[in-house]
C-alpha cells in the first residue's frame, strides 16, 4: 500500500510533461497540420526557460529570488520559444506548403540540437564540475505545495502534492476539450482540419487558425519541457536528459483519439507505464530485467497503435486533413 | 426583367490557370427572380466562371456588379456577405460533422444549438426541404448531402445561388423534387444559376440560357424560344447529330455467366448482395444505379481484383469451354481476354500512373508478356501512337507525364489501353465520366465497334439517356442488389429511376439466372 501510495504521485509527476505535449499536439493538428516536431519544441521550451532562469537567478547572485520574476521570466522565455518554434514551422507548412513530416522531423532535430547547444553553452559558463545547470532557487518556487498538502495526509500527498504547472497542465486539457466540443471557435477549428476547402467556402480564415493552432499547441508542448526541467528534475538541466517524452505525447494523441479530456487518464497511464521499471522487484543478480521493463511504454504504445489503427468508427479517425496542406485554387 | 437592376453583372472576365485560359471576356447577367442555365462542354469554363463569383478564384481582368454595385469578391466569405452562395459538385461538408454543424458553420455571432435547429426547421418548412439536423453527413446519400447543402447556403441568407451540376448523382425523382425546391426559391425572389450539360434539364428548369465554349461567351437564349438541337450547336460550335448508334447483336453466345455474388468490404459493409446475371457476346449489357450501389465491387470481383465472399463468375470461350474466375489471378483472367476500364471520380485513381508518359502507361499492361531481362519499350511506344492518332488525343508528345494532360484525353488514354488489347469482354465504368459531347461520342463509337467485333460489353454509365441508348439490355441495381433486368428498347427513364431506389417485385420471384 505504502508502495502504490508513494507510486501514484511520481506517475503523475511524470505524466505532465506527457499530458502538455500530447494536449498541444491535439490543438494542433485538429487544425490539419500534423506537427512531429513536436519533441523540438518542448526541448526548445524547456531551454528556453533555462536560459532566461539562469540568467536571472545570476543577476541576483547570492541574494533571495524574487518569486513572481522567478516564475515569470522562465514562463514568458518558454512560451516564447515554442510560439517562435511554432510559427516556424506554420509558415514553412502553411505559407510555403512544405511536406509537413519532413518539416516536423526537421523541426525536432533542429530543436534537440538547440537545446544541447544552448545547454552546453550554460553548463560552460556556469563553470560547474558536473555537466549540467542547477537552478534550485526557481525551482524551488516552481515546486511550492499549496500549503495545506502536508496536513492531509497521504490524500494531501495523492491530490495536493505538485506544483502549479501540474495543475495547468489538466486545466488547459479540460478547457482545450471545452471548446473544441462546445464552442463555435472548436466547430471552425475541426472544420479546418478534417476539409479545409469547406471550411474556406464556409468564411472561416483557414491561414489564421492553422497559424494560431499551431503557435498555441506548441506553446502548450513547451510548458510541458519547462515543467519537466522546473519541477521534475528538480531545476537541474542536463543535455538530453528529456529523452523521448515528445514522442510518446504523439503517441497519446493516437491513443486518445484526439480527445483532450481522455488525455489526462492516458498521460497518467503512461506516465506509470514510463517508471514501472522502478517499481518492479528483481534483485541484484537480475539487473538486466530492468532494461526489459522500461521498454513497456514502448510495447504498449505499439500494442495501442495496432488496436486504434483497426477502429472503425468516422468519429475515431484522425482529423481528415491531417498532414495535408491546404491551397485554395488547387485544380 | 428590366435592365437596370440586374442581381449579378459580370462584364469581361478572364482567368488563367497556367497556360491555359478558363476563361476569355466572359460577360454574364442575373436578374432577381430567375433561374438560368449556364451551359456548356466540359472544360469550358462554367464552374470557373461560377467560382469567381463565389470568391474560391479571383477574376484576371473584369468587373463585377451586385445589385449595380461594383465589388471585389476576394474570398468566399465575401461573396456570402453578398448573398452569394454555391452549392459545388463535390459537396464542402465535413463529413464526420452532424448537418447543423455543417449548416451553421462559418456564421457568427452567439453558439446557440436550439436556436440553429430551428431557425433549419424553418427553412425546410418553408421551401419543402427534408433535413434531419443531427444525422451526421458520413450516413447520408448524395441527395440528402445536396439538400443539406442547400439548406447551408439559404441558412447563411443566400439571394444568388449556383447549383454547379447539382443533378449528376440525382435518380429522376430526386431531380424532380429538386426542381420543385428551386421554383419555390424562384417565387420567393431569389435568383438561380444552375450549371450543367443535360439539355432536358434545361429546358425543364431555366428561364434563359447562357452559353459558353471553350472559355468563352457565345450567347444567351430564352428558353421558350430555343431547343435541344439550337443549344447543342451553339454549345459545340457546329452541327453534331445527337443519336447513338445501337447495332443490332450479331450471333449472341454466353460469354460471362455471374452467380451469386456476394462481396462485403472491410468495413464489414456488404457491398454486392447476390448478384447474377449473364453478358452474351456481341451485346452491351447498361448498368444503371446510384454511384455507390456496388457497380465497382462488381466489376473489380469479375477483374480478379476484389475478394468475394461466395459466388463465382464462369467465362465461356469461343469453343465453349468454362473456366472458373474467382481465385485466378488478376493477370490471368486478363490474359483470357477480360478487360476491365475503370473511370474513378479523380480520373487518374485507377489504372494509369500520372507521372508516367503515355508509352509507359500503357506498358504497365503489357510488361508481363514478354520474359526477357528487359522490358520492351518498342511494342507500348507503338501502342500508344496508335490510341493516340485513333481517339486523337491531344498531347505535346508521348512523352509527356499523363497528369498533364486533360481529363478528356486521360480517359481517351486508359479506354483505348484497354480496347487494344483485343479483349473477349470488356468492363468499363463511367467511360464519358466528365467528357465533352464529341469525346464522348468517340467513345461511344469505340464501343460499338468493339460489340460488332463480338466483343461482350459491361457499360456502367451516368447518364440514363446515354445508357438506354447505347446498351440492348440494362442491369439496374440498388443497394448492391440487381433491382432488375430490362430491355433498354422498352423501358422509359422513369421505370429505371424508380428500380435504381426500390427492388422491383417480380424480380425477387424470378430464378436468379432467369430470362
Amino acid at each position: 500500500m505504502l508502495g502504490f501510495l508513494a507510486f501514484i504521485p511520481r506517475a503523475i509527476a511524470q505524466a505532465i510533461p506527457l499530458l502538455f505535449g500530447c494536449t498541444g499536439e491535439i490543438v494542433t493538428e485538429k487544425s490539419g497540420n500534423l506537427n512531429l516536431g513536436l519533441p523540438g519544441v518542448m526541448y526548445v521550451g524547456a531551454i528556453s526557460g533555462v536560459i532566461g532562469s539562469f540568467f536571472y537567478e545570476n543577476s541576483v547572485g547570492e541574494g533571495d529570488v524574487n518569486a513572481a520574476l522567478a516564475v515569470l521570466i522562465p514562463l514568458g522565455c518558454c512560451i516564447l520559444g515554442s510560439a517562435i518554434m511554432g510559427l516556424i514551422y506554420s509558415f514553412l507548412v502553411v505559407t510555403l506548403r512544405a511536406n509537413q513530416n519532413v518539416t516536423g522531423l526537421a523541426m525536432t532535430t533542429f530543436g534537440v540540437g538547440f537545446g544541447n547547444f544552448f545547454g552546453g553553452s550554460l553548463i560552460k559558463l556556469s563553470k560547474a564540475d558536473l555537466p549540467s545547470i542547477s537552478l534550485s532557487k526557481t525551482s524551488a518556487i516552481f515546486r511550492t505545495q499549496l500549503p495545506f498538502a502536508d496536513d492531509l495526509g497521504w490524500l494531501g500527498q495523492l491530490l495536493f502534492s505538485y506544483g502549479f504547472l501540474a495543475y495547468t497542465a489538466i486545466v488547459i486539457a479540460l478547457i482545450v476539450a471545452y471548446v473544441l466540443k462546445k464552442t463555435r471557435t472548436g466547430l471552425c477549428l475541426r472544420s479546418v482540419g478534417e476539409n479545409p476547402a469547406t471550411a474556406d467556402a464556409a468564411g472561416i480564415n483557414v491561414t489564421a487558425y492553422k497559424y494560431s493552432a499551431t503557435i498555441i499547441g506548441c506553446v502548450i508542448a513547451g510548458l510541458g519541457g519547462l515543467y519537466y526541467v522546473m519541477d521534475y528534475a528538480c531545476g537541474i538541466w542536463s543535455n538530453d536528459a528529456f529523452g523521448d517524452r515528445g514522442w510518446l505525447a504523439i503517441a497519446l494523441v493516437i491513443f486518445t483519439l484526439w480527445k483532450a479530456d481522455l488525455g489526462i487518464l492516458a498521460a497518467i497511464l503512461f506516465g506509470g507505464l514510463y517508471i514501472l521499471y522502478l517499481y518492479i522487484p528483481t534483485g541484484m543478480e537480475h539487473m538486466e530485467l530492468k532494461e526489459l521493463y522500461k521498454m513497456i511504454p514502448y510495447v504498449v504504445t505499439m500494442i495501442v497503435l495496432i488496436f486504434t489503427s483497426m477502429r472503425n468508427r468516422r468519429e475515431d479517425q484522425p482529423p481528415q486533413s491531417l498532414g495535408v496542406n491546404y491551397f485554395r485554387e488547387e485544380r | 426583367m428590366n435592365n437596370t437592376n440586374a442581381a449579378v453583372r459580370m462584364r469581361g472576365i478572364s482567368k488563367s490557370f497556367d497556360i491555359k485560359q478558363a476563361n476569355i471576356d466572359v460577360d454574364f447577367d442575373l436578374y432577381p427572380g430567375e433561374i438560368v442555365s449556364l451551359l456548356g462542354e466540359n472544360g469550358s469554363g462554367k464552374t470557373t466562371l461560377m467560382n469567381m463569383l463565389a470568391g474560391i478564384y479571383y477574376p484576371d481582368a473584369g468587373r463585377i456588379f451586385i445589385n449595380d454595385r461594383q465589388v471585389q469578391i476576394s474570398s468566399p466569405a465575401m461573396a456570402a456577405k453578398l448573398g452569394i452562395g454555391m452549392v459545388h459538385q463535390h459537396f464542402k461538408l465535413v463529413d464526420v460533422f452532424t448537418a447543423w454543424e455543417n449548416i451553421v458553420l462559418g456564421e457568427e455571432g452567439r453558439y446557440d444549438v436550439s436556436l440553429a435547429k430551428k431557425k433549419i426547421g424553418e427553412i425546410c418548412a418553408r421551401y419543402g426541404f427534408d433535413v434531419d439536423p443531427d444525422k451526421k453527413i458520413y450516413n447520408m446519400t448524395v441527395s440528402e448531402k445536396q439538400t443539406v447543402e442547400i439548406v447551408k447556403v439559404i441558412y447563411h441568407g443566400v439571394e444568388i445561388l449556383i447549383l454547379d451540376e447539382p443533378t449528376a448523382v440525382l435518380t429522376p425523382q430526386e431531380t424532380e423534387r429538386l426542381f420543385e425546391v428551386m421554383r419555390n426559391m424562384k417565387k420567393d425572389g431569389k435568383s438561380i444559376v444552375i450549371i450543367t450539360h443535360k439539355l432536358a434539364e434545361v429546358m425543364a428548369i431555366s428561364d434563359r440560357v447562357v452559353v459558353l465554349r471553350q472559355g468563352r461567351y457565345v450567347g444567351t437564349l430564352e428558353t421558350a424560344k430555343t431547343d435541344p438541337q439550337e443549344m447543342t450547336d451553339m454549345m459545340v460550335g457546329h452541327a453534331v447529330t445527337l443519336d447513338i448508334e445501337r447495332p443490332e447483336p450479331v450471333d449472341p453466345k454466353k460469354r460471362l455467366v455471374i452467380k451469386n455474388i456476394n462481396i462485403t468490404d472491410i468495413e464489414g459493409v456488404q457491398k454486392v448482395k447476390n448478384v447474377s446475371f449473364y453478358m452474351n457476346s456481341g451485346e452491351i449489357l447498361g448498368i444503371a444505379g446510384i454511384s455507390g450501389s456496388g457497380q465497382k465491387e462488381l466489376l473489380e470481383a469479375i477483374a480478379g481484383i476484389q475478394k468475394v465472399d461466395t459466388g463465382s463468375v464462369i467465362y465461356i470461350d469461343e469453343t465453349g469451354k468454362e473456366t472458373e474466375l474467382i481465385g485466378m489471378h488478376p493477370r490471368d483472367i486478363r490474359e483470357l481476354g477480360v478487360a476491365l476500364s475503370f473511370v474513378p471520380e479523380d480520373r487518374l485513381g485507377m489504372g494509369l500512373v500520372g507521372n508516367m508518359n503515355i508509352s509507359e502507361n500503357m506498358m504497365l499492361r503489357t510488361f508481363g508478356e514478354s520474359h526477357k531481362w528487359f522490358t520492351d519499350r518498342d511494342k507500348p511506344r507503338k501502342v500508344a501512337e496508335k490510341v493516340v492518332d485513333v481517339l486523337d488525343v491531344s498531347t505535346p508528345g508521348l512523352e509527356t507525364p499523363v497528369r498533364r494532360l486533360s481529363g478528356g484525353n486521360i480517359q481517351k488514354i486508359l479506354v483505348g489501353r484497354e480496347i487494344s488489347s483485343n479483349p473477349k469482354v470488356l468492363l468499363t465504368a463511367y467511360a464519358v465520366r466528365g467528357l465533352d459531347i464529341n469525346s464522348s461520342y468517340k467513345i461511344y463509337d469505340l464501343i460499338n465497334e468493339q460489340k460488332k467485333k463480338g466483343v461482350a460489353v459491361l457499360f456502367v454509365g451516368e447518364d440514363l439517356d446515354v445508357l438506354m441508348q447505347i446498351s440492348d439490355k440494362i442491369m439496374v441495381l440498388c443497394d448492391g442488389q440487381v433491382s432488375d433486368i430490362v430491355d433498354a428498347q422498352k423501358v422509359t427513364k422513369n421505370e429505371i429511376g424508380l428500380l435504381m431506389t426500390s427492388l422491383s417485385d417480380q424480380r425477387k420471384e424470378e430464378p436468379a439466372d432467369g430470362q
